[in-house]
C-alpha cells in the first residue's frame, strides 16, 4: 500500500484524464473551461509518460512529454485566440448559446 | 521511501481535488486558479519521479506562460459574472439535462476501462533489450535530455519549434484587426507621390490666410 510504483502513478493519470473527459462532457459554463479541461487530458498524458520513463530508466518518455509540451502550448494560444475572436463577433463564449453549426 | 510515498499521496490529492474544482467551480477565475495548482502540484511529483527538468519547464511553460494566457482572456472578455448553472438552465432545461447523466455514464465507463488496462497490463519480459535511451546515473537529467534532444531528436525539435511559430502567427492574424481612422505610415504613396500632386500654389491674400485641406 505504501510502496509506490508505477501502478500509482498511471492511475493518477487515469483520474486526472477522466476528470478532464467529464469537464469537457459536463460543462455548462464557457468554452475557457472546455479549453482547460483540454489542458488537464494532456496534462494526464504527460503523467503517464513520466512515469514510464522514471520506472523503466527510459529517456524517450521525457522527449515526448517536451513535446506534447510544446504541442499544449501552441494548441491554448490559438484556442484562446479563437475564443477571443468569436467573443468579439458574437458577445458571448456560453456554451449553450454557441450553436450557429447547428443550423 | 516511506516519505517518498507520503509525499507521493499528499501531491496527488491536491492535484485530483484541483482538477475537480477545475471543472466544477462556479468562478472562472477560481477554474485558473485551481489548474496552476493543479499544475504545481503535478510539476512536483515530475521532480520526485526523477523527470527534474520536465517539472521546471512544466512551471515555466504552463504556470508562467499558458495559465498567464487564460488568466489574461477571462480577465479581457469579463466573462466571471456569468453564472455556472450545473444541472439547470434557464433556455432549454430538457435538452441540458438528458446530457448529464449520460456525461457522467460515459466518464465512469472511460474511468474504469483505464483501470482495469492499468491492473491486467504486465511489461513483456524482452523489453529492456530494445531501449536505446538507457539513464545514465552519472549524469543530470538535464544533460541527458540535451544529448538525445538535440541529436537524436533535432528534426522533431525543430517541427515542434515550426509548431509554436505557426501558433504565433495563427494567434496574431486571428485577433488583429484594423483600427478605423487610425493614420498609418504608407511608403508606396509617399514614393509614388510627384510634384504636380504634392505641391500646389495658392493665391494668398493679405491679412488673410489659407485653409490648407490635407
Amino acid at each position: 500500500m505504501f510502496d509506490v510504483g508505477l501502478g500509482h502513478y498511471l492511475t493518477l493519470g487515469a483520474i486526472i484524464f477522466t476528470i478532464g473527459i467529464a469537464g469537457i462532457f459536463l460543462n455548462r459554463k464557457n468554452i475557457i473551461v472546455i479549453l482547460m479541461s483540454i489542458e488537464l487530458i494532456l496534462l494526464a498524458v504527460n503523467i503517464n509518460l513520466v512515469a514510464f520513463s522514471s520506472f523503466l530508466n527510459e529517456l524517450t518518455g521525457q522527449i515526448f512529454t517536451l513535446f506534447i509540451l510544446t504541442v499544449a502550448a501552441a494548441e491554448a494560444a490559438i484556442g484562446l485566440a479563437i475564443i477571443v475572436v468569436y467573443f468579439r463577433n458574437t458577445g458571448t463564449i456560453r456554451v449553450e448559446e454557441i450553436d450557429k453549426l447547428k443550423g | 521511501m516511506i516519505i517518498h510515498s507520503i509525499f507521493f499521496y499528499i501531491f496527488s490529492l491536491i492535484a485530483i481535488v484541483s482538477a475537480i474544482m477545475v471543472t466544477v467551480s462556479r468562478n472562472t477565475v477560481h477554474s485558473v486558479f485551481f489548474l496552476i495548482l493543479d499544475f504545481v502540484s503535478i510539476s512536483c511529483l515530475f521532480i520526485m519521479g526523477g523527470a527534474e527538468f520536465l517539472g521546471m519547464i512544466m512551471l515555466i511553460v504552463y504556470v508562467g506562460a499558458v495559465a498567464v494566457l487564460f488568466l489574461f482572456v477571462v480577465m479581457m472578455l469579463n466573462v466571471t459574472q456569468q453564472e455556472n448553472e450545473w444541472f439547470q438552465s434557464k433556455k432549454s432545461k430538457a435538452k441540458s439535462s438528458s446530457h448529464i447523466p449520460i456525461g457522467f455514464l460515459i466518464s465512469t465507463i472511460i474511468f474504469f476501462e483505464l483501470i482495469i488496462v492499468i491492473g491486467g497490463w504486465k511489461l513483456k519480459p524482452e523489453l529492456s533489450e530494445s531501449f536505446n535511451l538507457s539513464v545514465n546515473n552519472d549524469l543530470t537529467n538535464t544533460h541527458q535530455i540535451g544529448y538525445v534532444l538535440y541529436t537524436d531528436y533535432i528534426h522533431l525539435f525543430q517541427i515542434s519549434g515550426m509548431i509554436l511559430l505557426v501558433s504565433m502567427i495563427g494567434a496574431i492574424v486571428l485577433t488583429y484587426r484594423k483600427k478605423e481612422g487610425l493614420k498609418r505610415q504608407s511608403y508606396i504613396k509617399q514614393i509614388s507621390r510627384d510634384r504636380s500632386s504634392g505641391v500646389e500654389a495658392l493665391e494668398v491674400e493679405k491679412n488673410k490666410g489659407v485653409s490648407i485641406d490635407v
